[in-house]
Formats: structure tokens, C-alpha cells, sequence
């Protein structure tokens, strides 16, 4: 009997870092994605690294993953984020106050911070408010959203991976109460062919719970969207957040010659209908300029949606009071054997939740192979291509 | 906010199948509709098996590369009202293989551009007044080809010459000259001075115009020129 084979569906970050865990511990892996890699929602996001300071007062479990992966990642991927760290600026009274909680919560997760006084802020950031009070220095950075996991694709793909864009699961083939098999169509023919195996990955991101519904089980999936927009310039050189609980157009993301303004967040029943709400794009604008005021004069570069796939009961309704943790279901508990589902989480996550995923697998298969992508270094996004 | 229903006319190939055609399906825009948005409501709404590339959705990644109307360019930053047309034609990259629909195959693009050896971070050059950070040497960012092939599509020459470098791996080789960062210039001097280098260039600035990043490769390609110029004069001077 050769090596088990796991089946990977979803080609974003989350299933590329999949495809590369398991490559390593030795499993033949197939991994098929409906378009383009990173065409849903990797890729599409803010491009941020997160050290994790965004969430460390409300959502600790969130903030200590995104220091712990930030470091992991810039040891695996040097070469894919920009060197640019990270500033929280407070403008109000209030949000000096809730610098002291913010610190301290970010030192209790182990982010390193460095207060900055309002002249320190200017001198490095001249663009910034000048009625900003004091700032807060903290190890974000500007991450390449798309060629950062294309390089796990790659490395998984010179490691043995078999990597299936443009095709697109069916149906789902079950023998007694598991999955033994997906349909697939291939869109480049147009030919349906099965592909066996013996485990089933849901990494479908926003639309795992739509996967999830193929198979008869429940993912509690919210695809929540945010409004960007991209101006030309780079209107700062470290990310700028705004110092507070997270709130609508409260960061800018410099991007190669581009600043990314974001975001917003409500929540949709269907991942491919987020549409472009207007008064977002205006509240960008609007709640940037508060930030950086040059927002309001910059040329506008584009305006999108994307979906974040948070974990989260239905009938929460902005998406903001939801975790952004991930979590890996294994729905034996719904009967259902060889297939689980790995959602929710972020890019800056996303090597742990392959960690996480292929640890369920490989206790669900059997197989003691310990993980190795925390120190193995991923190759370039171009072997991708060649 | 105004709404229109236009007409796109897509290309569509399969691989197998019939002989590549145009399939025309009709959109409802509004003001804010990219070309890429509409292809992908096209996707939703009226044929799932209508492929293209994309990923970032604002110009940052390069992968939703096509010709709309003609022309290169990136569908995630053109505004379909700001055509002007009632019909818009979608069609893939010209000089790649097709894989399928808006879909051409990169790998000969990378095989060039490889080549070429470029770092993807620059020291950037924006705010420079500014101090920077501390714990931070320099404020390093990506640079800005995004490898988008849209230069290579508008090339001329690269529609005769298939063994053509081509804009996009020669402006990488520039950058390399221009900004060493440790690596040797001279190997990659030596590759562009060619038959098939950067003096096959017919000056067209097609690729000038192609480019949705600012790297303006014809640019590139004369100062590569100019550099082996002056090299040339050097070594026949002596110096």
C-alpha cells in the first residue's frame, strides 16, 4: 500500500499551507481549486502581516497566533513582505486612555511595542494627522497577499503535490457513511473525471460552508466582506491603524507604489455576491483621511470586496464581534468520516492551520510524522511556474 | 446610482473541444463595475465554466491580465461606464498559450523573466525624509513589476520573435543594473547584448503604454542600450 492521499479542496492560502504540511510528512496530496489560485478570498485581502496587535484586548487567542505565525512566516518567506513594521496611532482623548490597556495586552501576548510621543510619530510618518497624540510601534508589515502562498503552492508542487486549478468539485462519492471520492470538473475541457482518496480537506475559506453543505454537514460560516480602496502613493511607509477597538476604515496598507484603505464588514449568505457597497468606499475615504488626510486628494487606483470566512452562530450580523481564530472540524461527529474542514483564521494564520489540519488527519489516519513547515524555508513564488 | 446592461464578447476555448469562438453574454453595470467584476457576475449568474485569472482585485498582483477592447490591460481597474462602448470584447493575452477561455499559460513569461534574477524588494524610495523606524535598516518595499505579461502581449516584436527576451525580463535585467544589491551586473549585460536581447526593440513603446505598474520597460530597454554603450566606448578606450 503506497502513501495515504489526501484530497485538498480550496486553492487559497489556507489550502496551499495544507498541500505543503502534508507533502512533508510523506502523503501524496491532490489539490483542487475552482478558478485561479488566490482568486477568492487570499490574495484579495489588505496585504497585512499582523503582529497581532489589532486584536490583543478583545481577542487574545487571535493576537497570540498572529505574533507566533508573523515570526514563523518571515523566517519561511523572507522575501515576501515588506520591511515596514507597524504604527497604532491615537487621535482622541479616548483612544490615549485605551492606549495603556492596549499596550499592556500586547505585551501579556508577547507583541514587542515601542510608544512613540507625537514628534517621534511625524518624523517618521509626516503624513500622519498632526493632531495625533502619541503612537504605538508594533511588528506588522506589508505582506504580498498573492505570491505569499503561491510560494506554498510552489514548494508543495516541487515536493510531490499535485495542484488542480480550474477545477471545480460536483459531487461528493460516499461508501457506507464516508467520503471515498470527489466529482470534479475540469473547466479548461470541460470533462468530469472522480478523484479517490483517502481523506477529504474542506479549505474552502468563505465557501467551506457551501462545500460543507455538499456533504450533508453544517460549517458555521459567515462570509463577512470588507470594502477596500487603493490610492496612488505611498501615503505612508509603516501600516497606520487607528488606536482603538477595530472600527470601520481604521488602516492603510502600503502596497508597492499603492496605499490600501479598509475596511468595512457586514456579513452575506453568498461568498460570490458581496457587491461594492458605495457608501463604503465613501466611509474609506472618509475614515482614512482621518489617519492620513492626503486620502481625500489621492488618485483613486481601484475599489473592491472581499470575504472573510469567520466562524461564528448565524444571526451575527457585522461580522465584528466574531473571533478571528480558526478552527478544524472533523465531522465524524456528524457521522460523517474522512473529511474535515479547515476555516476561519487569516493569512497571517495560515501555516498554523495547516499545522492544525494536518495533525487532525494525520491522528485520524494513523500517521506519527511530526510537522516541518515552521523551519522549512518555501521557495520562490516563480517555481510555481516552472 | 446609473445602471446599464452592456454586452461582453468573450473569447472561449476549450481545450478539446471546438475551435476557439466569441460568446457574447449581457451584463447590468453600474458605475463602479470593473471588466473583471462583470466577467465574474458572468461566471455567477449565466456560464460557471467561463475561466480567467485574478486575485488581489486592485492592480497589485498582475494576474487578471487581458485585452479588452484591443487593448493590455489589468480587468480589475477598468471601469466598464469609462469604455464607452455598448459592447465590450474580452479577450486573453496575445503571445502565450491559451489554456482555456481568458486563460494563457505563464510559464514561458517566468522561464524569461527568471532569468533575469531580479530581487522582488526595493529600498523604497517614497517619504525619504522621513526617519525611519527604529529596528529597521530601511524601509524595504516590492518592486514594481508585477509580472502582469500585459508588456509582453503589447510587444510587436514578440509576436514575430518568439525568441525575443522581451520588455518584462529586460527591465527586470535593468533593475539589476541600475540597483545591484549585491549581485554581479555583469552576467546579465552579457545576456541582454543579443540578437534576442535588448537591440532586437523596435522602439514601438507599446509596452510603455501597456504597463498598469510605472516600470515602463521601453525606458528600461534604451537604458540597457546606453549602458553597453558607454561599456563598449570604455573598453575601446582603454578605461
Amino acid at each position: 500500500m503506497g502513501p495515504f492521499h489526501a484530497v485538498i479542496i480550496g486553492g487559497g492560502g489556507t489550502g496551499a499551507a495544507v498541500a505543503h504540511d502534508l507533502t512533508l510528512r510523506g502523503m501524496k496530496v491532490t489539490l483542487i481549486e475552482r478558478g485561479e489560485l488566490t482568486s477568492g478570498t487570499t490574495g484579495r485581502h489588505h496585504g497585512l502581516l499582523h503582529s497581532g496587535a489589532r486584536y490583543a484586548v478583545k481577542d487574545k487567542e487571535s493576537a497570540v497566533e498572529c505574533i507566533e505565525e508573523n515570526t514563523i512566516l518571515r523566517r519561511i518567506a523572507p522575501g515576501s513582505f515588506e520591511l515596514n513594521d507597524g504604527l497604532f496611532v491615537a487621535i482622541t482623548d479616548e483612544e490615549v486612555a485605551y492606549s495603556s490597556e492596549f499596550i499592556e495586552s500586547c505585551q501579556e501576548c508577547g507583541i514587542p511595542v515601542r510608544r512613540l510621543t507625537h514628534t517621534e510619530v511625524l518624523a517618521r510618518e509626516p503624513n500622519v494627522n498632526p493632531a495625533i497624540k502619541l503612537g504605538v510601534q508594533v511588528p506588522d508589515a506589508t505582506m504580498d497577499a498573492m505570491r505569499m502562498p503561491l510560494r506554498f503552492f510552489a514548494t508543495a508542487k516541487h515536493n510531490g503535490a499535485t495542484i488542480k486549478p480550474y477545477t471545480e468539485v460536483v459531487d461528493f462519492v460516499r461508501r457506507g457513511n464516508a467520503v471515498s471520492a470527489i466529482r470534479v470538473r475540469d473547466h479548461t475541457s470541460n470533462k468530469e473525471y472522480e478523484i479517490g482518496g483517502d481523506i477529504f480537506i474542506n479549505a474552502g475559506g468563505a465557501w467551506s460552508g457551501r462545500i460543507g453543505a455538499m456533504v450533508g454537514v453544517d460549517v458555521p460560516i459567515r462570509p463577512s466582506p470588507g470594502v477596500m480602496l487603493a490610492v496612488y502613493g505611498r501615503l505612508s511607509n509603516m501600516v497606520i491603524n487607528r488606536l482603538h477597538a477595530s472600527g470601520d476604515g481604521d488602516i492603510i496598507v502600503p502596497q508597492r507604489a499603492l496605499s490600501v484603505i479598509g475596511t468595512s464588514s457586514w456579513v452575506v449568505e453568498d461568498p460570490d455576491n458581496l457587491g461594492l457597497p458605495e457608501d463604503h468606499i465613501q466611509m474609506m475615504i472618509h475614515f482614512g483621511s482621518e489617519l492620513i488626510p492626503a486620502v481625500r486628494t489621492a488618485k483613486f487606483r481601484a475599489a473592491w470586496s472581499a470575504a472573510r470566512p469567520l466562524i461564528g452562530p448565524r444571526g451575527a450580523d457585522t461580522g465584528r464581534e466574531l473571533s478571528r481564530t480558526f478552527k478544524c472540524f472533523d465531522h465524524i461527529d456528524e457521522n460523517v468520516e474522512g473529511f474535515v474542514t479547515i476555516t476561519g483564521g487569516k493569512a497571517t494564520t495560515l501555516r498554523g492551520m495547516a499545522e492544525t489540519t494536518a495533525n487532525v488527519v494525520c491522528a485520524k489516519l494513523g500517521l506519527a510524522k511530526p510537522c516541518q513547515t515552521r523551519e522549512f524555508v518555501l521557495l520562490p513564488h516563480t517555481a510555481y511556474y516552472v | 446610482m446609473v445602471e446599464r446592461d452592456i454586452d461582453f464578447k468573450v473569447f472561449r476555448y476549450k481545450q478539446g473541444g471546438a475551435a476557439p469562438a466569441y460568446q457574447t453574454f449581457r451584463v447590468r453595470c453600474d458605475e463602479n463595475t470593473t471588466v473583471l467584476v462583470a466577467l465574474q457576475d458572468i461566471r455567477r449568474d449565466q456560464d460557471g465554466t467561463l475561466i480567467m485569472r485574478h486575485s488581489c482585485h486592485h492592480a497589485s498582483c498582475g494576474t487578471c491580465g487581458m485585452r479588452i477592447n484591443g487593448r493590455e490591460e489589468l480587468g480589475c481597474v477598468v471601469k466598464v461606464f469609462d469604455l464607452n462602448t455598448s459592447t465590450v470584447v474580452v479577450e486573453p493575452m496575445r503571445n502565450m498559450p491559451v489554456i482555456s477561455d481568458l486563460v494563457v499559460d505563464m510559464g514561458p513569461f517566468y522561464d524569461r523573466f527568471n532569468s533575469a534574477g531580479m530581487p522582488l524588494m526595493r529600498e523604497s524610495e517614497f517619504l525619504d525624509e522621513a526617519d525611519v523606524a527604529e529596528g529597521l535598516e530601511a524601509y524595504m518595499r516590492c518592486e514594481n513589476c508585477i509580472e502582469c505579461n500585459l508588456c509582453v502581449s503589447a510587444c510587436p516584436i514578440m509576436g514575430t520573435d518568439p525568441t525575443y527576451l522581451g520588455p518584462a525580463a529586460l527591465a527586470a535585467a535593468w533593475r539589476v543594473v541600475e540597483e545591484p544589491r549585491g549581485l554581479d551586473a555583469k552576467p546579465l549585460l552579457d545576456w541582454v547584448d543579443s540578437q534576442n536581447g535588448c537591440w532586437r526593440c523596435h522602439v514601438a513603446y507599446e509596452c510603455n503604454e501597456a504597463c498598469p505598474s510605472g516600470v515602463f520597460p521601453g525606458d528600461k530597454i534604451m537604458s540597457l542600450r546606453r549602458e553597453l554603450t558607454k561599456r563598449k566606448f570604455r573598453r575601446l578606450f582603454g578605461r
